[in-house]
């Protein structure tokens, strides 16, 4: 907008601190690409991970095909990261499990993201006693640390995949809910929710409409963390044998595997998917911290 | 008494003349100012306020007046050095007593702030801490800057209070910020400035946003305050009838630019700046209405550069608001009469350009 | 005015009571007004005056504590939410900063055409016609149709809440300080294009103002409101020309004149309005008014007649018999005198 387009009254124009639109992702992911080499590292690392869970296998061979010819061996051209006590290749393994991973990861933030939001936006916009009631639950909820709620989740509901997602996004929607919540409860109260109720909506849809889009901003950057958490939880939970159990290669489990050949030398087994996951991890970490400094 | 009814005192020194304050030099002569900030382009800044020149006299107020986004604010905070980042003064100076301020830095700047130049602002609660009482504030202040104990300082705190207008002083002194209203903690603020007893204070629309009867008040206690304590005031408004009412010359600001300042008779009676005329005609046509259907103001074009010709002594010079905006054109400010300044361009005779769009107004050829 | 037709707008002692720490707060007191339909109707009163809070109630945002309210001769004070949802299409409202009433989300189109489609006003393929009328009502350009708030000037946001107001073509729109927030040229070609707007829809208007300079072009009558009770109320000329009450005085005289010629006779009153924990019995005006009496603070203060014909009234002991009058008159000489001056200049 040049000076002269404008009408008089908006002569000047300061530079505007902008914070982060909701929609125009592309142009805000350039932007922090440039000011922010943390971001772009952790978009990179991320990156590659993903690359890996998708294209992965069309390079290894299968992460379930025992060999007992090669058993313990150390890395090599042929086995980048080694191979297992059972002769399996251990990088086809971690190829594997990052796909197994990255799912588990988004699916468990995306339920919590979802299901705490929805939640949160449905108290922190009717107050009263509803209101009540779902905060005392979440406190509860947050009452225990979040890996332990999500290991006695897993233990009461059995080791599978799903109950691993479905413990995982447990153990994280009271963070989504607060969030939300507390979005909500000051965005009720702006001028243009009065307004929306003047011109004859619903309280719902005033809600949903209107108001929900506004309050989301911080929950995204949460998400983006709790990516990264959700894949510690689930590796935690199969390195303490809930959860995802062997021969299903994960990252946990392999870390789990490895553990009893460290000792005796043979350290690639758990350090490569142990890596894996610290990778992880930190890259959405990066993602997720730079995300919320631009938020706010 | 609770309420009190008189006719105001004529204003000292109405009419502009420049002259009475001759001797003693001005107080605060800002020279070419331009303020902006560095974009992407470090070498080449984004200038936002260009070649602004005022002058203010001892014991004077004058007014700054224009809308939102002219510059008037960060002009006036760029006398204290405290333009809100990344604008920064780029060019230009700010003379006061032979010292060029905005070459001051450290100490030398923090003698000048509240001491010789004080500010107050729009929202006086901003300003304010809302964790100490009233009276610890100022009292904390007067004893840092006149170098006076607590207990000394304590006591002014309450006097000045007290000549302020406000009942009740003792009360304030041990109240917080948020127990009092917008319109009294105004009235600290104005009290703790002129307590400072400072050669200039600046205050930047320090009635918006109050009602009108506490806006009455207000400008009334500056007045008096200031024709007693002597300080020359700068009124930053976009209001022009606080400006008629308070003001002895004024400045008038758009697109960065100053174009016009004179006395405030003047400027009413003869404005020749297109916009300051605008800006009349606007406040005109709400005050009294049977003169806005003479005048097109509502129908004012964005598009369009009404311009006036200027004819001083044998030269012209075209006025307009094209060339305040536009950072290329060649304007200065050109003296029309005695103390009154309108920013033109040079024209040649034959490239004068017909009277603007404003019928009959004062303004179009002299 | 005729005798079959009902006020838009009718409050019947409308009372507002807020608990608060330390007592109760009467934001608005026994207020009585009407709004008669295709009339613009002024409410001006300072911060504390209640107007506000009258506003909200007006438009069902707030449940009233006592009192009666009547749109177009419907009892609508204790109406369900549901019901009057279906009223929101007659009785619209603009707020004071469009920064802050427009969803930044939204664009222009879809923040106007909002109200069409909830109460289905027009059938979904006329509504970008009645879109283009109402931006063209209110001297919009239709390429801003898909900008969003933050793209767009001070004076086009207001023009875009009030388009979204008028969308329905409603009966009744209430303004709550509609221009406050707008530099001074904007705020001119808002009250023209309300002016326009008000003669060709032929809405009824309550303008909402502490600002009484935007008042005096635009509505036929004006209210003035002091701590939640209404002091005066009368055609906009007579309050301006002619103010009754001494706070209405004080008022009046408080506006700058953009005019350094004119010498103020100015009514300075002192002291502030008080934040009222307990009910103020009597006139609220009474512990800063100079023509006080004891009268003053013993009861309520009914509207009394003070102008001859046109409905002119004014709620201060003053007026009750001749003899006061005539002396008020005779002492306020010299400031009405100098109110009058200001139409003469230049």
């Amino acid at each position: 907008m040049s000076l002269t387009s404008m009408p008089p009254e908006m002569a000047i124009e300061q530079p505007a601190r902008a914070g982060l639109p909701f929609r125009r992702i592309g142009t805000a992911v350039g932007r922090l690409t440039r000011r922010s080499p943390g971001f772009l590292v952790g978009l990179v690392l991320i990156l590659c991970i993903v690359f890996l869970a998708l294209f992965g296998r069309f390079f290894t061979g299968d992460p379930l095909l025992l060999n007992p010819d090669v058993i313990l061996q150390a890395p090599s051209l042929g086995h980048p990261m080694g191979t297992d006590a059972f002769g399996r290749d251990v990088f086809a393994r971690v190829v594997a499990a990052s796909q197994l991973d990255l799912m588990i990861a988004f699916f468990a933030a995306s339920i919590a993201f979802a299901g705490g939001a929805i939640v949160g936006a449905v108290t922190g916009f009717s107050r009263g006693w509803v209101d009540d009631l779902v905060m005392r639950l979440v406190d509860i909820l947050q009452a225990f640390p979040a890996f332990i709620l999500a290991v006695g989740l897993t233990a009461m509901l059995g080791n599978t995949v799903r109950n691993v997602v479905i413990a995982v996004a447990v153990a994280y929607s009271p963070y989504f809910i607060r969030l939300v919540r507390s979005q909500m409860i000051t965005a009720r109260e702006a001028e243009y929710a009065r307004a929306a109720r003047c011109i004859g909506n619903r309280p719902w849809r005033i809600m949903t409409h209107h108001l929900l889009p506004n309050c989301l901003g911080p929950a995204v950057v949460q998400g983006t963390l709790c990516l990264g958490w959700a894949i510690l939880d689930a590796a935690g939970l199969s390195f303490l044998g809930l959860g995802i159990r062997p021969p299903t290669a994960e990252w946990g489990v392999q870390v789990a595997e490895g553990t009893q050949y460290i000792n005796s030398g043979q350290w690639w087994i758990s350090v490569f998917p142990g890596l894996m996951i610290v990778i992880a991890v930190f890259g959405f970490n990066l993602i997720g911290d730079r995300l919320r400094r631009a938020v706010e | 008494m609770k309420a009190q009814s008189y006719a105001a005192a004529g204003k000292p020194m109405s009419g502009g003349d420049g002259g009475r304050s001759a001797a003693q030099g001005p107080l605060l002569r800002i020279e070419d100012l331009t303020i902006g900030y560095f974009g992407q382009d470090r070498d080449e800044p984004v200038r936002i306020i260009r070649n602004v020149d005022l002058t203010i006299d001892h014991n004077m107020i004058v007014g700054l007046v224009g809308e939102s986004g002219s510059g008037k604010t960060q002009t006036a905070r760029a006398i204290l050095k405290l333009n809100t980042r990344p604008l920064q003064p780029l060019e230009g100076h700010i003379f006061m007593d032979g010292v060029d301020l905005l070459a001051l830095t450290g100490e030398k700047l923090r003698a000048i702030r509240g001491d010789k130049v004080a500010m107050i602002f729009q929202d006086p609660r901003a300003s304010l801490n809302p964790l100490m009482r009233i009276g610890d504030q100022l009292a904390r202040i007067y004893a840092l800057h006149q170098g006076i104990s607590r207990a000394a300082a304590q006591a002014e705190a309450i006097e000045m209070l007290r000549r302020c207008g406000i009942a009740g002083p003792e009360r304030v002194a041990r109240s917080y910020p948020h127990q009092l209203s917008g319109g009294m903690c105004q009235r600290v603020m104005i009290s703790l400035s002129l307590g400072m007893q400072p050669d200039l204070l600046i205050a930047d629309e320090p009635t918006t946003g109050l009602d009108v009867t506490i806006q009455a008040q207000i400008l009334e206690l500056i007045q008096t305050a200031q024709r007693e304590t002597g300080s020359s005031l700068l009124l930053i408004t976009h209001d022009l009838g606080v400006v008629a009412e308070v003001c002895q010359r004024v400045a008038v600001m758009y697109a960065g630019r100053i174009v016009e300042f004179a006395p405030v008779d003047e400027l009413f009676t003869h404005p020749r700046h297109p916009y300051a005329i605008h800006l009349l005609q606007a406040s005109l046509a709400l005050e009294a209405p049977e003169k806005a259907a003479e005048t097109p103001a509502s129908g004012y074009p964005a598009e369009a550069s009404p311009s006036l010709e200027l004819s001083v002594g044998q030269e012209t010079y075209q006025a307009s608001l094209e060339s305040a905006r536009d950072p290329d054109a060649t304007a200065f400010m050109v003296e029309v009469s005695p103390g009154h300044l309108v920013l033109g361009t040079p024209v040649t005779v034959d490239q004068a350009v017909p009277s603007g769009f404003l019928s009959g107004q004062a303004g179009a050829k002299v | 005015m005729n005798g079959d037709s009902a006020p838009i707008l009718r409050t019947v002692d409308y009372t507002k009571v807020y608990d608060i720490p330390g007592g109760r707060l009467y934001a608005v007191d026994g207020v009585t007004i009407d709004v008669w339909p295709g009339e613009a109707v002024a409410l001006v009163g300072e911060s504390g005056s209640g107007k506000s809070t009258l506003a909200r109630g007006i438009l069902h945002l707030e449940q009233a504590t006592s009192g009666e309210m009547y749109f177009k001769g419907e009892e609508t004070t204790h109406m369900s939410e549901g019901k009057f949802r279906s009223l929101r299409r007659s009785v619209q409202m603009v707020f004071q900063d469009p920064k802050l009433s427009l969803n930044p989300r939204l664009s222009v189109r879809q923040t106007v055409t909002e109200p069409l489609r909830l109460h289905h006003i027009v059938p979904r393929n006329q509504l970008e016609k009645r879109f283009r009328e109402v931006l063209d009502m209110v001297n919009l350009d239709i390429r801003l149709a898909n900008r969003r708030r933050q793209e767009l000037s001070g004076g086009q946001q207001q023009r875009v809440a009030i388009a979204r107001a008028i969308a329905t073509y409603p009966d009744f729109v209430v303004l709550d300080e509609p221009t406050s927030s707008l530099d001074m040229s904007v705020r001119v070609q808002i009250i023209e294009l309300l002016r326009r707007l008000q003669r060709e829809l032929g809405m009824a208007y309550l303008f909402i103002t502490h600002d009484l300079s935007t008042v005096r072009t635009l509505c036929h009558r004006t209210i003035v409101m002091y701590l939640g009770r209404v002091m005066e109320s009368g055609p906009t000329e007579d309050i301006f020309v002619n103010p009754k009450h001494p706070y209405t005085k004080a008022l009046i005289s408080a506006i700058p004149v953009p005019d350094p010629r004119v010498k103020k006779a100015r009514i300075i009153l002192t002291g502030e309005a008080p934040s009222p924990t307990r009910r103020i019995i009597g006139c609220p005006f009474a512990s800063r008014c100079s023509y006080v009496m004891a009268a003053c603070t013993e009861g309520a203060i009914p509207m009394f007649d003070v102008g001859a014909e046109r409905r002119h009234q004014a709620a201060c002991i003053l007026y009750r018999d001749e003899q006061w009058h005539r002396r008020f008159e005779e002492e306020t000489r010299a400031l009405t005198s100098a109110i009058r001056d200001r139409q003469g200049p230049s």
